[in-house]
């Protein structure tokens, strides 16, 4: 059956600039380009990706929406119209990649910082002492001491394992499989130079990564890809998947094809087979089994790593929450209705969760309520789109962010959320050895460290206005937020006061 | 009624003095002290604390009561009753002084616990959460905190400015020097003052905002705003402290309640939680205090008082003074004999003790310690 | 080395087994073991740990060389994402057995729960095996990507059914070995029935022989029964479900 869909974009060349150097036919993974006489598009396989006009040197392409007009109809929106022809045609599952594109109400948006002036002073962070230093993992509600006869005092409290990262940030969890090996390497190299953390998600780790350990997160999902004992001890903390915010109670995914050597090595799967990772740990149908997991990995790790237990956030975030904490888990990393995806239905990344605003403030209310808050470390993730997000997401009462989008973005991606094709031009979201090459590990690293240094100066300015010089003292701190535009439901919710009062 | 102001910002002066062996003094020394430092205040709020002031009843709660109406002053006294044996009850003294003026009731009373009554309160674990006050520990000062924050919380118009052993805070609107004389100051004695001389930038004229701020035997003088106040707020009340007040110096002394009272940190230890030594520094000590330095941070952040200040807290034993890590606030300390003096200008200590042993100025985050000597 | 388990806490049973097994302590006897958790999770080293009493669940979880044998039933979880080693069972075992199991032996004498193979994955020459002598509840060989699962049903009762529902179902990888027939309606969508080649023989020779030896049973009667084969239709399954 032929698509009758219109193309989403076209694409134009100038072809009077046009010098036919074909560099834009080689850039394309989508194959919307070719050469004939001169370079012609198939405008429907054009995902935007904008790789073609990057590498164009006479900057003679430009890609421009298709305006062909639907009938107006403010319910019918074209989009709904084109998917229904889509799955007219295929009978499938609409299938997309990246995070939620909705225009749902950002909170973020919604919430402003506070600064000092005259009464507290704001400090000079360029030149006095600013701490953006942080640790993950569970702490006591108490220290205990010892004081010698010469007045010497010791501690004698036993801590739990704590990773130090060096600005409260860390990346979020992408697989390889999902994400490229070049990827994967500019993520761990960066967080290892950055003093940070990546996440490998659930495709296990390849060797080559192996030296980067002291700043990887690696993660046990359903489908345990790749997971032994030397895995787990590869590794700062080890994260046990529960769910992520771009489809919440749905599983992953890494169709065979993606599967080549590497993937397979690093999976421990054969070549070719379908990596299939449903929604629930099949050893997890409650939550006292979730606590059975935590303390197996607790054991096969000796006690010498924070185990984190990642979900999406959902309606009844706050009290999954406090199951999690109580469970045992040293880290509570909460992924909200923006985080992103290498392949999710549409239709679920869309439509079901929460903004993670409202999980954040949630959770940590909760957690706060019934005492427990010093027990586990929270990481926020989905949409945090910069500095100033992490700042009110820290308010709010987040111990770190994690960045996926935001990372992938700093690598090179347009965010045109064709992940799940394996087709990314820009060598992150493929395996296709041919676009792997283009996306340099070193310079990926060092568009990460840039991006990660440019944002924890920027923190370090938001908590020199604040009169504050450690991040401590804006964790949580919500008498630092003003909502503007937000109900008083809302308000209340988020805990923090309108501008104006 | 009181959750509803907004928290207004400060500058103000501070003094204390203590005698390390015990000698009392009679008030007029720190109201001279204060009163050098005038200009650092604007007449919207003066205090003192005093310690060794009654000592015929030196082991019953003395309770510091401000009222605003003879309706708060039934109910509390009627709360008070229920949960307390009054063994007195009557109004502080005062004298007319000319720049006091509409001051609310005030009424002091002694008090002794109720045999058993710490273990019959009222809120539910649930309530309370599981870092409540009485599951932390069946101290009967536990109990004294929950009436306290009972009352300044739930009966509208009452307020306990103090409510500790063999000691008193007086405060009100007005100039610190003004303050001393309306509440009599010479004519009681004290081996260790502290002093306060406000200078908010606004106010809705409520005595119960001056400090010093007290709880139990805690009292603190502070000088400077606590730019993390949201967040130690937010931590202290995960131990069920209610921060209602509108200033900001109340979670110090809550959060030398919870470290030093409740979770038994030694003194130092408490100081080094409210000014933490910098990474930096950390990074740079022996392994053994670098592992306890940095639990220190890790479990203790939200503990942090980031911001300018200077206070000085007391208790029966002790006076500690301690400044920002950053040095915002200014503290100048001197001893004499037996007398150790804390100021914001060594100006108001050389008005009192012009020939001192030694003087110098606090170093960042650096606690200054005096405490009375042992068998005292 | 000797250990009397009864009232120790797991985690102190299982620092003192790492601790000596890191020691050079080779020979394990834990006695009035009941309930403790993930025993053999963590030593990673070829030692040999016998089990008197029921231990408790995740047995072997994550496991990387020991050799376990249990002297009576065990509970769920048993082998959960285990690496390396064997684990032998002299009794019945419960559900989600070898869960993501990427090596090494599980034997269990009489019967197994339900969801038992889930998520086996073989990768080269790390093929883990699973044999029971007993019936299966449902779910047997869920999502199984890899490895060995054979189920023996040996002393049924008159009419006791091999095997569950669902047998196989989202299977794309592996063998399952059934002694005796299926039927079909049993079969998850994924699985296809299929008779026994040489090759089939040789991996069943070998294992069945070394799972009759451990448990004292006569190989030649076990094999007079004939076995099916059930093997994934494709390592596609899902392949139509997307709009690309």
């Amino acid at each position: 059956m032929s698509s009758l869909i219109p193309a989403e974009f076209l694409v134009r060349i100038d072809y009077e600039r046009c010098r036919r150097c074909k560099r834009c036919v080689l850039n394309c993974g989508f194959g919307t380009l070719s050469f004939e006489d001169r370079v012609v598009a198939d405008h429907k396989k054009c995902a935007a990706c904008h790789r073609c006009a990057a590498f164009c040197p006479e900057g003679a392409i430009t890609i421009e929406k298709n305006r062909l007009q639907f009938k107006d109809n403010s319910f019918w929106l074209p989009e709904y119209r084109k998917n229904i022809m889509r799955q007219a045609e295929s009978g499938g599952m609409l299938l997309t990649g990246m995070g939620n594109d909705k225009p749902y109400f950002s909170y973020f948006d919604h919430m402003l910082l506070d600064a000092c002036q005259v009464t507290n002073p704001s400090i000079d962070p360029l030149r006095e002492p600013m701490e953006l230093r942080t640790y993950l993992g569970s702490k006591p509600e108490a220290l205990d001491f010892e004081q010698s006869p010469d007045g010497a005092i010791k501690l004698t409290t036993q801590m739990a394992p704590q990773v130090r990262i060096e600005t409260p940030i860390v990346f979020g969890g992408m697989s390889y499989g999902a994400i490229s090996l070049n990827a994967h390497r500019s993520l761990a190299r960066a967080a290892y130079e950055s003093g940070i953390l990546m996440n490998t998600g659930e495709g296990g780790l390849h060797k080559d990564l192996y030296p980067y350990s002291s700043n990887i997160i690696v993660q046990c999902a359903s489908g345990r890809f790749g997971v032994d004992s030397a895995y787990l001890n590869q590794a700062a903390v080890v994260e046990i998947k529960i769910g992520q915010g771009a489809k919440p109670g749905i599983g992953g995914h890494l169709p065979g094809e993606k599967v080549n050597q590497e993937v397979s090595e690093t999976r421990m799967i054969p070549v070719g087979t379908d990596a299939l990772s449903p929604a629930p740990h099949h050893d997890i149908y409650s939550i006292e089994d979730l606590s059975q997991l935590i303390y197996a990995l607790k054991e096969a790790t000796g006690y010498t790593k924070p185990v984190s237990v990642k979900i999406a956030a959902v309606h009844n975030v706050a009290a999954i929450s406090s199951g999690i904490a109580r469970a045992g888990a040293d880290i509570i990393y909460l992924d909200g209705l923006r985080g992103g995806t290498g392949a999710s239905p549409t239709i679920i990344r869309d439509h079901i969760g929460i903004p993670i605003e409202m999980a954040i403030a949630a959770v940590d209310d909760r957690l706060r309520r019934e005492g427990i808050r010093n027990r586990v470390s929270v990481i926020a993730a989905g949409g945090i789109r910069h500095s100033g997000d992490v700042a009110k997401a820290i308010a709010l009462g987040a111990d770190a962010v994690a960045l996926g989008t935001a990372a992938l973005i700093a690598l090179g991606c347009r965010v045109c959320q064709k992940c799940y094709t394996g087709n990314c031009s820009w060598g992150i979201a493929t395996q296709r050895p041919e676009l792997v090459r283009r996306l340099d590990p070193d310079e990926g690293a060092e568009r990460l460290n840039n991006l990660i240094r440019g944002w924890s100066l920027e923190l370090k300015e938001i908590l020199g206005a604040l009169g504050v010089n450690a991040v401590e003292s804006l964790r949580g701190s919500r008498e630092r937020l003003r909502g503007v535009g937000l109900s008083e439901v809302d308000l209340e919710i988020l805990g923090i006061k309108p501008a104006g009062r | 009624m009181r959750g509803e102001f907004p928290r207004n910002p400060s500058g103000c002066a501070i003094s204390g003095i203590i005698s390390t062996k015990g000698r009392r003094m009679t008030g007029d020394i720190i109201i001279k002290s204060i009163a050098l430092m005038h200009d650092r205040s604007n007449g919207l709020g003066g205090g003192f604390a005093a310690y060794g002031i009654y000592p015929e009843f030196k082991d019953h709660y003395a309770f510091h009561v401000l009222y605003h109406g003879h309706q708060s002053r039934d109910d509390t006294e009627c709360y008070l009753k229920e949960n307390f044996i009054v063994d007195r009850a009557e109004p502080i003294p005062t004298r007319p002084v000319a720049g006091i003026t509409d001051p609310p009731m005030l009424w002091r009373y002694f008090l002794q616990a109720r045999p058993g009554r710490p273990e019959q309160r009222g809120c539910t674990s649930e309530e309370r959460g599981h870092s409540s006050f009485g599951e932390m520990s069946p101290d009967e000062r536990d109990f004294v905190v929950s009436v306290v924050m009972s009352i300044n919380n739930s009966i509208p118009g009452a307020f306990i400015i103090s409510s500790g052993k063999n000691m008193g805070a007086f405060k009100g609107v007005g100039f610190p020097e003004d303050i001393g004389w309306f509440y009599r100051l010479d004519e009681y004695e004290a081996y260790l003052w502290t002093s306060h001389g406000r200078f908010p930038t606004n106010t809705p004229g409520w005595w119960g905002g001056a400090h010093p701020f007290c709880l139990l035997d805690w009292s603190v003088v502070h000088n400077g705003e606590i730019s993390s106040y949201g967040i130690n707020k937010r931590y202290l009340e995960m131990f069920a402290y209610k921060c209602e007040l509108q200033t900001d110096t109340e979670v110090v002394a809550y959060l030398f309640d919870l470290l030093y009272r409740r979770q038994k940190l030694p003194f130092e230890i408490t100081c080094r939680v409210l000014a933490a030594p910098f990474w930096k520094d950390i990074d740079r000590m022996a392994e053994e205090e670098k592992a306890m330095y940095t639990a220190l941070r890790q479990v203790y952040g939200s503990a942090l008082i980031n911001g300018p200040f200077s206070f000085i807290v007391a208790h029966s034993r002790a006076m500690i003074g301690l400044n920002d890590r950053i040095k915002l606030r200014p503290m100048t300390c001197g001893v004499k004999d037996d007398l150790v003096f804390m100021a914001s200008e060594e100006s108001a200590i050389r008005e009192i003790c012009p020939e001192p042993d030694r003087i110098w100025a606090a170093r960042a985050g650096e606690p200054i310690i005096a405490e009375l000597e042992e068998g005292l | 080395m000797q250990i009397d388990a009864r009232g120790v806490h797991y985690r102190d049973l299982n620092r003192m087994l790492k601790e000596a097994a890191a020691a050079g302590e080779k020979e394990f006897v834990l006695d009035n073991v009941n309930g403790q958790r993930y025993i053999g999770t963590g030593v990673n080293l070829p030692v040999n740990i016998v089990i008197n009493g029921v231990p408790g669940n995740d047995l072997a979880a994550f496991m990387d060389g020991p050799a376990v044998t249990v002297c009576a039933n065990a509970q769920d979880g048993v082998a959960n994402t285990m690496n390396a080693g064997t684990v032998v069972v002299h009794g019945s075992a419960g559900d989600v057995l070898g869960y993501g199991m990427r090596g090494g032996k599980l034997y269990i004498r009489n019967n197994v729960g339900y969801r038992v193979g889930i998520h086996m994955k073989e990768y080269k020459r790390q093929v883990p095996v699973i044999i029971a002598g007993g019936t299966a509840g449902d779910f047997f060989g869920e999502y199984m990507a890899g490895g060995v699962l054979i189920l023996l049903g040996l002393e049924r009762r008159q009419g006791e059914p091999l095997t569950g529902d669902y047998l196989g179902t989202g299977m794309h990888g592996g063998v399952i070995y059934l002694r005796g027939p299926v039927e079909p309606y049993k079969l998850g969508k994924e699985v296809a029935v299929l008779e026994l080649d040489d090759g089939d023989e040789k991996i069943l020779g070998k294992y069945l022989k070394e799972y009759c030896d451990c448990f004292g049973l006569d190989y030649q009667a076990v094999r007079e029964e004939p076995f099916v084969k059930l093997l994934p239709v494709s390592s596609r399954p899902y392949g139509r479900l997307y709009v690309y």
